[in-house]
């Protein structure tokens, strides 16, 4: 740890102990309340009829037999709608030349993708809407589906949107150091190209909201499974023409969200438009096929990338080309490009190698949309670097910790800014590095690998280092234009009795921020944990801000609740002060108690002071005015992101007879700076550790080649189960940001950005003996016997 | 989604179930543990007018000898085989198919008379009960009969059974002290669908085969035995040669489909180390035991 000693390093703090979570008990007693969960007085139910092609106009609609139907109350088509809401258009300005066409809530002449809704029904119950969008009739006329990112731009392709001229959403080349000389003086340029399939969130909970617009009032609110509710007020607010101050948006329990639930999705906003139509609440919860044909997707690229070294095993130089499919839209307000963008400037990350070039490709196709889902582009990039830079060491003769020793950004180049333009801070490379082979036993594995080999039994180990975005600047979305918060506000507040209520504007949706906002007030202020409650998700209470999106729930809101709780601390000792007679600087607040900050010892309660404030202030000397509500709202100003590092090793077994694989062990070294609360850290790196072996191994939304998901269910689509999954070790190394006095940043995609990068080399490692590789995710016993040459 | 709406009836024994199937009028299903009906009304893969539950019909369950047989009733759920002491001891195959069908919870509910009537080419069982010869006792408003397992699977989810008819029992063999049997699957997850999967069951004389039974599933539109690979190993000692002989006569017998995941080549490559495992393990078990048959 750096810097000098605060508070937050005394030995009793809050800070850096696993507090656990205060809503477990009541989630796991069933007492959540999701938004499926909510009833709500006349209100109705929402089912859409979705377009059974890829690629096709719409020729006629006719919905006159359920329409007559008894108990429904609403069929509306796209033209209906687009008569009440504004299209929205994917684009950002920072991404110079990005097209996308703008959209609208239900499809309006044709339709683009399999499962895009195009005639909404709404009815007394969920079954009834069922039964009558089985009754709408819609004539369709195909047209050539666009599914193959080289078709796509290929001259004469059929255009999805025929009015942006092309299947091409954003094209970008980053060009640093002299890249073609690097190659020529290279002892030996290892080249792959690397398949990373398309995969999807699968959140327990589904995609569920209620719109509720009360016309007297032209007053709408929506109860709402979201990460960013306050991205949402704007857009509703936007798009539907309401007054913002009457657009209320409630995100209440919610079942995880990865990043999916930030995105404008089509029902969602038609839900809005429905309940604005007839007055009541409209609610509709995706069930699990609707997920898998609307929510976003992720990942979708190719990536041919090249890598030069020195004999040694410095690497000289990179170079990559990725071509990555979204949908026929990119997505609103984020964009389907973050992704792309983020795995060419993040590539070769921890190395310090100067000469550097990629292009990136983003196309469109008659697929789901693609767009951010947790730790955006960095399991491209962690995977396509780390490939490269094991394949390289092979080559070369030299052990996979080594090579890495020998081109790491070390401790005396910080701050660091990357060929991409990225500047670290500072990163722990080497202490991470030298952890993780103490941690893993690394001789011990060799050997153990070794004896096993001559058995038949064929074991991989590979490692993977990682840098990792958190604690996003307006850099991120405000630069391009987007109404997408950077900053957060919290509201501190003592109530009557001396306990303490914080309104955040950071949310909870199983990653723990509440208990960890509760941690940092109860730690500000001087309080019992007990004695906080946290409040979140609710833009008529709540302040406005960023919510939950890119590693900022600690970074940036716990800074947030750190500085309400100071300044409020403050206005509690100056109230103290003027009842003791004493001075502010004289007291501590420790433990709910005002104390003499010397010795300790107590002079009044929290309880007290409260009681006197509000109910007895007449006693108070003349002048003092208590203010026991005290808010903050703060933005990252110092470096753009902090960004966080870390390495992970994966160890597999591969039955080399039927291309079946056994995750044996992973391991984690991370830093995510200050640690305020190491169970929620583990917690959160095991679960992104999971979401990448999924998709090292698992998770694939397959397409047939016209366009059809053919695996949208939870039996053929596979998510990662515990049964298959391995112990996950985890250790830490802590390198605080000097940005904040908290010092945290982000640490929720950290274990997805290198689970897949390093499950790929241990597969590696355990195949190349026999003279095979892999570079396809995921590695699907199919795809492992292909390699091995048996199918 | 939701399942379409739909009538509900309870019979209280066979005779009031094929009352309710006479009267219905249009589509009618029987209900027993519900673990593959009731998802597939959820999903409107199915939409009938009636559900007729049997789930509460007494002689239809238990699981016991009766006149030198096993009788297992069909009400007799999954998570019975692994807990019932007369399936280990006269049915052990079904034992070690059980913890391969899907997870605990649907091993609760589901029956094994239903995964067989159903027959997903997927399930374990029906290709269980081919593997030992079993016999199936079906009731139907006419009376009851009996036919063997051989022959019951026709095609995909087509088995059998006349309309109205209901699967009431199977009757197994007791497990000799010459039988040996071993079952096994590559499954993505544990408790997934099977890429393939196999069930072998034979009479073993010391280390040499009398009769073995090879039933695989998840390779074609039903379970299916593999009747090249049983000749290639009856009357022999499981060498790895014979195994070797047996494995490559698969093709004659089973016809995988391609899948999104899985091509046919692939299919037939795992059926193969799949069945090479599980003639080595009982080839092993012989070579180990033999003296003592």
């Amino acid at each position: 740890m750096t810097g000098a000693l605060s508070s937050l390093d005394r030995p009793n703090t809050y800070i850096g102990r696993s507090v656990s979570r205060p809503n477990a008990k009541r989630l796991l007693a069933g007492r959540g309340r999701y938004v499926t969960d909510l009833q709500l007085p006349r209100m109705l139910h929402a089912a859409f009829v979705r377009s059974p092609y890829a690629h096709a106009n719409i020729r006629s609609i006719d919905a006159s037999q359920a329409a007559a139907m008894t108990g429904v109350h609403l069929i509306a088509t796209g033209v209906d709608l687009a008569k009440l809401c504004k299209p929205w258009v994917g684009t950002l300005d920072h991404f110079a030349g990005m097209k996308s066409s703008p959209q609208l809530p239900l499809a309006v002449g044709k339709v683009v993708w399999a499962g895009q809704p195009v005639v909404a029904v709404v009815a007394e119950t969920r079954a009834l809407a069922e039964d009558a969008a089985e009754l709408v009739a819609v004539e369709f006329e195909e047209i050539d589906p666009v599914t193959d990112v080289d078709a796509a731009r290929a001259p004469g392709a059929t255009l999805i949107n025929p009015e942006l001229g092309g299947n091409v959403a954003f094209h970008t080349r980053i060009e640093s150091g002299k890249v073609d000389e690097a190659f020529r003086g290279a002892a030996a340029v290892v080249e792959e190209t690397l398949l990373f399939g398309r995969h999807t969130a699968v959140t327990l909970e589904p995609r569920a909201i209620i719109a509720d617009y009360d016309p007297s009032e032209e007053r709408l609110t929506v109860h709402h499974g979201t990460q960013t509710p306050y991205q949402f007020q704007d857009i509703y607010s936007r798009h539907y023409g309401l007054r913002e101050a009457r657009v209320r948006v409630v995100a209440p329990d919610i079942g995880g969200s990865f990043g999916m639930k930030l995105h404008v999705y089509h029902e969602d906003m038609a839900v809005v438009g429905l309940s604005m139509l007839l007055g009541r609440p409209v609610k509709f919860v995706a069930d699990r096929l609707e997920a898998f044909v609307s929510d976003i997707h992720a990942r979708d690229h190719r990536v041919t990338a090249r890598i030069a070294v020195a004999a040694d095993g410095t690497i000289r130089g990179m170079e990559a080309d990725d071509v990555t499919a979204i949908g026929p839209y990119s997505t609103y307000p984020r964009t389907s490009v973050v992704e792309g963008n983020q795995v060419v400037r993040l590539i070769g990350a921890p190395y310090r190698f100067r000469d550097y070039r990629a292009d990136l490709n983003v196309v469109f196709q008659n697929k789901v949309q693609t767009s951010q889902y947790r730790a955006v582009g960095h399991p491209i990039a962690c995977a396509v670097t780390e490939t490269l830079v094991d394949r390289a060491a092979r080559k070369l003769g030299i052990d996979p910790f080594e090579i890495r020793r020998r081109n790491i950004i070390t401790q005396d180049m910080y701050p660091y800014t990357s060929p991409t333009g990225y500047t670290f801070e500072r990163l722990s490379h080497e202490a991470c590095l030298d952890k993780l082979h103490a941690l893993m036993d690394y001789p011990r594995l060799r050997l153990e690998q070794e004896a096993l080999r001559k058995q038949g039994i064929h074991r991989g180990i590979g490692i993977a280092m990682f840098v990792e975005i958190t604690n996003p600047s307006p850099a991120f979305y405000g630069v391009g234009g987007a109404r997408i918060s950077a900053q957060d506000g919290a509201i501190v507040k003592i109530t009557p009795s001396g306990e303490v209520h914080c309104l955040i504007s950071v949310g909870e949706h199983g990653q723990g921020t509440e208990t960890i906002v509760g941690q940092i007030v109860a730690d500000g202020l001087g309080v019992d944990h007990g004695a906080v409650r946290v409040f979140t998700g609710d833009t008529d209470v709540t302040p406005h801000g960023g919510a939950n999106w890119a590693c900022r729930g600690a970074g940036i809101g716990g800074e947030t609740a750190l500085q309400a709780s100071r300044t409020l601390k403050r206005n509690i000792l100056s109230v103290a002060a003027a009842i003791l007679q004493a001075r502010p600087d004289d007291l501590d607040l420790r433990n709910g108690e005002i104390v003499d900050a010397a010795t300790g010892s107590a002079r009044l309660s929290l309880g007290e002071i409260a009681r006197i404030a509000y109910f007895r202030s007449d006693t108070l000397p003349g002048g003092v005015s208590p203010q026991l509500t005290a808010s903050h709202h703060y933005t990252p100003k110092g470096f753009p992101f902090a960004f966080t590092n870390g390495v992970q090793a994966c160890h597999v077994e591969v039955d080399v007879e039927t291309g079946f694989i056994k995750i044996l062990k992973v391991w984690v070294v991370e830093d995510c700076g200050r640690i305020i609360n190491p169970m929620l850290v583990e917690e959160q790196v095991r679960g992104g550790v999971v979401q990448g072996l999924g998709a090292a191994f698992f998770e694939e939304c397959l397409y047939s080649e016209n366009g059809q998901l053919q695996n949208g269910s939870l039996a053929d689509y596979l998510v990662p189960m515990a049964c298959e999954m391995p112990d996950i070790e985890i250790a830490h190394v802590e390198t605080p940001t000097q940005d904040t006095e908290l010092g945290a940043k982000g640490c929720g995609e950290a274990g997805t950005a290198a689970a897949s990068a390093a499950a790929i080399n241990a597969v590696n490692d355990a195949i190349s003996p026999l003279g095979a590789s892999i570079s396809q995710i995921p590695m699907t016993p199919q795809r492992l016997l292909r390699a091995l040459g048996h199918a | 989604m939701k399942a379409r709406a739909f009538e509900y009836a309870k019979a209280t024994s066979l005779q009031d179930a094929f009352d309710a199937f006479a009267r219905a009028s249009g589509d009618c299903c029987y209900l027993a543990g519900g673990q593959s009906l009731i998802p597939s009304l959820s999903l409107r893969l199915q939409a009938p007018s009636l559900l007729i539950d049997i789930s509460g019909i007494g002689d239809m369950r238990g699981v016991g000898i009766v006149d030198g047989m096993l009788r297992i009733g069909a009400l007799t759920r999954h998570a019975e085989m692994l807990t019932s002491p007369e399936i280990a001891r006269h049915a052990p195959l079904l034992r070690l198919a059980a913890p391969h069908v899907a997870h605990p919870a649907i091993r609760n509910k589901g029956t094994i008379g239903g995964t067989i009537a159903l027959a997903d080419p997927a399930a374990e069982f029906p290709a269980v009960v081919l593997a030992l010869d079993a016999e199936l006792e079906i009731a139907g408003p006419g009376g009851r009969r009996r036919t063997k397992a051989d022959g019951f699977f026709k095609g995909l989810y087509e088995t059998g059974l006349e309309p109205g008819e209901i699967l009431t029992a199977i009757l197994v063999r007791p497990f000799d002290k010459r039988d040996r049997c071993a079952f096994d699957e590559l499954a993505r997850r544990r408790g997934d669908y099977a890429i393939v999967g196999a069930g072998v069951q034979g009479r073993f004389h010391a280390e040499q085969v009398e009769a073995l039974r090879i039933a695989f599933l998840s390779v074609g539109p039903a379970p299916v035995r593999a009747r090249n690979a049983e000749s290639a190993v009856r009357g022999r000692t499981l060498s790895p040669a014979v195994i070797a002989d047996a494995q490559a006569t698969l093709h004659l017998d089973l016809d995988p489909a391609e899948d999104a995941q899985t091509s046919r080549a692939t299919r037939l490559h795992l059926a193969r180390v799949l069945l090479g495992r599980l003639l080595g393990k009982l080839a092993r078990e012989a070579r180990n035991e033999g003296g003592r048959a």
